[in-house]
């Protein structure tokens, strides 16, 4: 095998996830009445169109989630020897992208770098010129014909990527027409990403679509990594959000007494720290540990992974008390209805009652917060990394590249490409996650359904 | 009032306690004092002698819990835990690393964080609501819808673009206030501007969309229909009658957050150089400082808490119905 697969942490509980959601979608499917909002969620073509984004995303960050690590030409008497590198399925699929690494700062499908140096011409004469990038637009010899080969890569790569849409429309609904049964939205919104995709791989081949940044890599490249890290944050912290708070919110509201006292006095100190503050104090300790201790890291990817695991379980840790105050007001009210209080007199035992007739009541309030928390899990992200106490340094994030854009504003011509192309996909991302939580909520919460139907 | 006052107080004791026992297991337990000093001294001067002396200076040269060689009071009084986190409750933080004493510094930092991050929250406020009661009054129409879209496009926003894209925009582009510093007094009214006005981009968004979502609530109860029965104007039933009715859930999101103000913005205050408690913060996280870190921990909870206790004196002032007993 000229590979070997690496199973990161944070892979491991992606995988965990993708399997609980794999689950809870087949029993969902069982049954009709919990499939019923879905359908409705189904029916909104917003919804749909940010779910086609979202999955989108999902897919880049899944492929990213892949590690393995390539073996080396050089054998270690006769035991092979893999690269410390850890790569992911996407950097291979990509990988001109990762490879094709300028100087320093490029512009968006410049063919020259940023800022002029000494060269010597062919005649020996030492010139300042702007330098011609490495790979950025090599196979063109001359500057002018840039502008028209741009056009021209479009034109195919889009058209291309049209044709493949429509195909895979004709695949599923084996027709062209847009009737019945389709939504016109989510029709034309499938067939503009297709093309914008198209366009984007024949350019990216050869320019360096989004510039490249101070160590010369390719900003498209950067940002679509950080795509999986704002996923991780966003999802992984859940995995610890939902045990905690559903447990002891339902728990808090059925018992009452002490165990309600304790579990409330639990909530109320976390929630009085101000979070920003929790976070930093638990990454500032959790990097003491990680300092003291480098013989638990074999390679530097699995040291950056582990920080960010960590990172999901602080935020998970100070963000579950919103959740678990929300289940213990609606577990108090369900307590009270009469088919809790005739399982009660039949004596059916408290968990039977908790886990068989609470829980499955109180689950639309569980899915609402969570699908409404991703987004702003991906944007505290960007935060915390600014204020130092986020993602490892090495981890390429949204928030450490808007941390070194920064710095760059203050130059003359401004580098805006990498701030612009962090903000940008972060903005697609979580815009397509804010649409879909608001459709969620819609279909779930039915307190806005009666709003909504007048009564 | 003056009773419920001080059982509140005393209630809020064992939420510090509680605050105060976490923040000490996560700074000296998780990891000890010895491993904070290497990591303050860096990997290649670690020395024991060095170790000990930098946590002499420190005060951390102490058992942590029970002080075995010590006498009488000294047992208890005479160990890491008494003195650098019950000494909390009487809010003698003690000294930074630098050695400044941290009361002092966050007694004079107050100020200038305050002075932005009152205006914000009132600016906002104020902008918020009557955004929310426009959509509310053009409900069900394309107006409403296009406010909300604008809400959700403004939240979907990272708050690091504001504060980037608006230095650029105002200060590098039009030169209409300095980028970034501060300054007392009347004088200091340009550097304070654009920090503001940021603060209140960044927040409508959200707020507006919640504010929204509250009036549409109330506005569908039966008071508001005998309102409009009676004849009067949907605008007059909006100021009068909907708005004091959707005080109550305003309050409860709105109060707790003013004694928080004094704990000022981490970013806006980096980001625009102001010498408050934020980037008081942000320099200790980014120096490593966690004396500093800890009392503003402490800090912001007990802020809190006074803020949890405005929330419910609030209450008796919107809603005669509410009695504190």
């Amino acid at each position: 095998m000229s590979f070997t697969p690496v199973i990161l942490w944070s892979d491991a509980l992606v995988f965990l996830l993708l399997a609980g959601c794999a689950v809870s979608a087949w029993y969902i499917r069982q049954h009709e009445h919990l499939l019923l909002p879905w359908r409705r969620v189904a029916q909104s073509g917003m919804a749909m169109v940010s779910l086609l984004v979202l999955s989108l995303f999902l897919a880049v960050g899944l492929l990213d989630t892949l590690h393995y690590r390539a073996v080396l030409p050089q054998t270690n008497g006769g035991e092979k020897v893999y690269s410390p590198e850890v790569l992911s399925v996407f950097d291979k699929l990509v990988e001109p992208l990762r490879t094709h690494n300028e100087k320093t700062y490029s512009e968006p499908f410049a063919l020259t770098l940023y800022a002029k140096e000494s060269m010597t011409d062919a005649q020996g004469n030492i010139v300042r010129d702007y330098p011609r990038l490495q790979y950025g637009g090599v196979h063109l010899t001359d500057t002018p014909l840039r502008d028209a080969d741009v056009r021209r890569r479009t034109l195919i790569g889009g058209g291309l990527g049209l044709l493949v849409g429509l195909f895979s429309f004709y695949i599923t609904h084996g027709t062209l027409r847009c009737t019945s049964g389709c939504d016109r939205v989510v029709f034309v919104a499938t067939l503009a990403l297709t093309i914008l995709i198209g366009a984007t791989v024949s350019l990216a081949a050869v320019y360096h679509v989004l510039g490249t940044d101070k160590v010369g890599q390719d900003v498209l490249y950067l940002s679509l990594k950080s795509i999986r890290t704002g996923l991780i944050i966003g999802t992984v912290t859940t995995l610890v959000t939902l045990p905690l708070a559903l447990f002891l919110g339902v728990a808090a509201g059925y018992f009452r007494g002490w165990v309600d006292d304790v579990i409330q006095y639990l909530y109320t100190v976390l929630s009085s720290i101000p979070s920003v503050l929790l976070i930093a104090a638990a990454v500032l300790m959790m990097q003491v540990s990680i300092d003291m201790h480098p013989q638990w890291f074999d390679t530097s990817a699995s040291r950056a992974d582990l920080r960010l695991v960590f990172l999901c379980l602080i935020l998970g840790v100070t963000s579950w008390t919103g959740l678990c105050r929300l289940l213990r007001g609606e577990t108090l009210k369900l307590r009270e209805m009469e088919y809790i209080q005739a399982a009660q007199s039949f004596g059916v035992s408290s968990l039977r009652i908790l886990t068989r007739h609470i829980m499955p009541n109180v689950m639309h309030i569980v899915i609402i917060t969570l699908v409404m928390d991703f987004s702003a899990l991906v944007l505290a992200e960007a935060v915390l990394s600014y204020v130092g106490v986020g993602v490892d340094p090495s981890m390429i994030s949204f928030g450490t590249m808007i941390n070194a854009a920064r710095l760059e504003m203050g130059r003359e011509p401004m580098v805006w490409w990498a701030l612009a192309s962090a903000f940008g996909f972060m903005l697609v991302l979580v815009l397509a996650a804010n649409l879909f939580a608001d459709a969620v909520r819609d279909a779930f919460d039915p307190r806005l359904r009666r709003m909504a139907s007048g009564v | 009032m003056i009773a419920y006052l001080i059982r509140r107080i005393l209630y809020a004791l064992p939420i510090l306690i509680g605050v105060n026992l976490l923040t000490f297991a996560l700074f000296f337990v998780v990891n000890t004092p010895d491993d904070m000093a290497r990591m303050q001294l860096g990997i290649k001067r670690v020395t024991p002698e060095a170790i000990g002396k930098w946590k002499q200076q420190h005060g951390y040269d102490k058992p942590l819990m029970i002080n075995r060689v010590a006498s009488g009071a000294g047992k208890f009084t005479d160990t890491i835990f008494w003195q650098k986190s019950v000494s909390m409750f009487v809010f003698d933080f003690g000294y930074s690393d630098d050695g400044r004493s941290i009361s002092r510094e966050i007694a004079t930092r107050m100020g200038p964080s305050f002075a932005i991050a009152l205006p914000t929250f009132l600016i906002g406020l104020v902008v918020s609501v009557s955004f929310a009661l426009l959509m509310t009054l053009f409900r069900a129409t394309a107006l409403d819808m296009a406010g909300v879209a604008l809400c959700v496009l403004l939240m979907s926003v990272s708050g690091l673009f504001y504060i980037i894209g608006g230095q650029f925009l105002v200060s590098k582009l039009w030169h209409l206030v300095p980028i970034s510093g501060y300054s007392g007094g009347l004088d200091g009214f340009k550097f304070v501007v654009l920090p503001i006005v940021i603060g209140v981009a960044g927040g409508i968004g959200s707020s507006s969309r919640w504010y929204r979502t509250i009036f549409l609530e109330e506005i569908g109860k039966d008071y508001v229909r005998t309102a409009r029965a009676k004849g009067l104007s949907e605008l007059r039933v909006l100021f009068s009658h909907v708005l004091k009715n959707a005080m109550i859930p305003i309050l409860t999101g709105v109060v707790v957050v003013i004694p928080l103000l004094f704990m000022g913005s981490l970013l806006t205050e980096s980001f625009f150089g102001i010498p408050g408690l934020g980037s008081y913060t942000i320099d200790a996280i980014n120096a490593q400082d966690f004396s500093v870190v800890r009392a503003m921990v402490f800090l912001g909870s007990v802020l809190y808490i006074v803020g949890l206790i405005m929330t419910d004196i609030s209450y008796t002032i919107v809603d005669p119905r509410v009695r504190l007993q």
